[in-house]
């Protein structure tokens, strides 16, 4: 279990997360959604140990993450941020290879190669495996990176905002791999979100956070209601429910 | 580009080269070690191609370092201001301490060349602007800055002309005692190999760096390290030998990618051929004269640079 401490950063005297509290259960799918400029990415980041924390601290299973080596941290935890911006010439295989960096520092062993080939598999990638990265699309490349983490084999996988940028088709594959995760392979996944329907449908657990304050924590039926996201993002939202899911109509509120 | 084809041209030029030259030399006139031809065998064309093959596999490594570390194909030691801040150390050493040694100076060159690419990261870090072609602009405009400081005060201490010796990269006056500060490139080469997947990852940011539990600020210095001690050696010994650093790892990237511990021999082999080329058509064109080197890369490697960044769009 994640267990977040009254957390707070601040960027000169503005605080972005503010005196967070959250337990984040394990072999669930927890999502932070909120408003722009919630804190939710900077709360992911300082889980994760991208950035240091101002107060507060962070426990992955009862040990402070600060407490941690680098090395054995990234077997437990492992981070995705959005890569758009990553223009390096790698291939598919080569990029997975990289997640067993932890473990080998470059030089696979067998064992090595054969976590790699399965992450492959999984992602459903084997015949491109050699295709740069460069030369794939959005889904694609969101995949490629995602088996990276399953080979890098961690307990906990954190993604921020990972359907940025996929169309709808491949925005449901990553959730669907995501709940395979979890129902399958027992990891822990904690995702930040924007649209609040995929949390609505996919997660098991929701955080909300407005103003780097945490609004709302809960599991996902009593989160997605009318009154709490008023709260939350300040709108009226419909909530229709449709084969065992709870859709948000926000687009005409 | 497979990597026998690259030894086998190397090989085939490094002979042309060794036989090429105002002098002749025969082989068979080498089989008398007492001839006159041995002698300037072994003191003038035997450095020369070792100084060739060192300078250009260490400058093309340096610049595929620099270009993995900064994530951007167009920095290199040309286009980031390390040549510059390398000479500026060159002047200090040659008007505060004439009488120093050659590693004295060597370790002057240093300190300056890492100075300067650690000055040009600071900035790249605090540029938000990250325009692929707007990074290398900046580093030209440091550049010019530290060379414009170079010269102001070489004016002043009227050593103008001694200092653009070292602004010219050449190989005619590359002799025994004369290049063996290069042998330094060698073990740097081989750190560099070692450090290849650190260097990949560190390539693909702070964060992804951090995921994977690696000491990305750690890894990077020592990359610039590596960088500036190739640099200091090079310009000492042969001068600046400009677009090297840049056009060959941007080559080999693109057939071969970036995964560096796949592309450093690639590197290193291409670099050292290309630069053989050049050296060999520099001697031949208007023979018995000879074109330096830095003027032969110079011509070619911008005209490989243009080219570069014409189909930038496709990979880099």
């Amino acid at each position: 279990m994640i267990k977040v401490r009254s957390l707070s950063k601040f960027y000169g005297k503005k605080s972005v997360v503010e005196d967070v509290t959250v337990n984040i259960q394990r072999g669930q799918i927890t999502s932070f959604i909120g408003p722009n400029g919630a804190g939710k990415s900077t709360l992911l980041s300082m889980v994760s140990r991208l950035l240091d924390a101002d107060s507060g601290e962070v426990l992955i299973d009862q040990t402070d993450v600060r407490k941690m080596k680098s090395n054995e941290f990234s077997k437990v935890v492992s981070i995705l941020k959005q890569s758009n911006y990553m223009n390096v010439r790698l291939t598919i295989r080569e990029l997975v290879s990289f997640g067993r960096f932890p473990y080998s520092k470059g030089r696979l062993t067998e064992e090595d190669e054969r976590c790699v080939d399965q992450a492959i598999e999984y992602m459903h990638l084997t015949d491109m495996q050699d295709s740069y990265l460069d030369e794939l699309s959005g889904g694609q490349k969101q995949r490629a990176f995602i088996a990276m983490v399953i080979a890098q084999d961690t307990e906990y996988i954190l993604l921020d905002e990972p359907l940025n940028n996929l169309d709808m088709k491949h925005s449901v594959q990553i959730m669907k791999i995501l709940r395979q995760l979890v129902d399958d392979l027992g990891k822990t996944v904690v995702i930040v979100l924007h649209d609040i329907n995929f949390a609505s449908v996919y997660s098991d657990r929701i955080v909300a956070l407005k103003d780097g304050k945490v609004v709302k924590d809960g599991p996902t039926r009593d989160i997605i209601q009318s009154d709490t996201l008023k709260e939350i993002y300040d709108m009226d939202i419909p909530i229709q429910e449709m084969n065992n899911c709870r859709i948000c109509v926000y687009f005409s509120s | 580009m497979k990597k026998r084809y690259l030894i086998a041209s190397l090989i085939i030029l490094s002979l042309v080269s060794l036989f090429v030259g105002v002098s002749s030399i025969s082989p068979m006139a080498l089989l008398d070690f007492q001839s006159e031809e041995t002698e300037i065998f072994l003191i003038s064309r035997v450095p020369r191609l070792i100084a060739i093959l060192l300078a250009g596999a260490g400058m093309s490594i340096a610049g595929l370092i620099m270009q993995q570390l900064s994530r951007n194909k167009f920095v290199s030691p040309t286009t980031a201001g390390t040549l510059d801040a390398t000479r500026l150390g060159i002047l200090v050493s040659m008007l505060f301490f004439a009488n120093a040694s050659t590693i004295e100076k060597m370790l002057v060159a240093f300190a300056f060349a890492l100075a300067g690419t650690f000055l040009f990261m600071q900035i790249l870090d605090r540029i938000k602007f990250k325009d692929a072609i707007f990074i290398p602009l900046v580093g030209m405009m440091l550049g010019n800055i530290l060379s414009s400081i170079s010269t102001f005060f070489a004016y002043k201490a009227d050593v103008i002309q001694n200092m653009s010796a070292w602004l010219q990269g050449d190989f005619s006056m590359i002799m025994k005692g004369r290049f063996e500060l290069l042998y330094i490139s060698i073990p740097v080469l081989v750190i560099a190999y070692l450090f290849a997947n650190r260097f990949t990852v560190a390539g693909m940011g702070e964060d992804f760096s951090k995921n994977l539990g690696l000491a990305y600020k750690r890894v990077v210095n020592i990359g610039l390290v590596l960088v500036a001690l190739i640099t200091a050696t090079v310009v000492l010994t042969v001068g600046m030998i400009p677009f090297l650093g840049l056009i060959i790892p941007n080559i080999v990237s693109i057939f071969k990618g970036d995964n560096l511990q796949k592309t450093l021999p690639h590197t290193a082999l291409l670099g050292a051929n290309f630069l053989l080329v050049t050296d060999i058509l520099g001697r031949v064109l208007i023979y018995p004269y000879e074109i330096s080197i830095s003027l032969m890369v110079g011509v070619i490697g911008s005209g490989i640079f243009l080219y570069l960044l014409f189909r930038r769009k496709a990979y880099a």
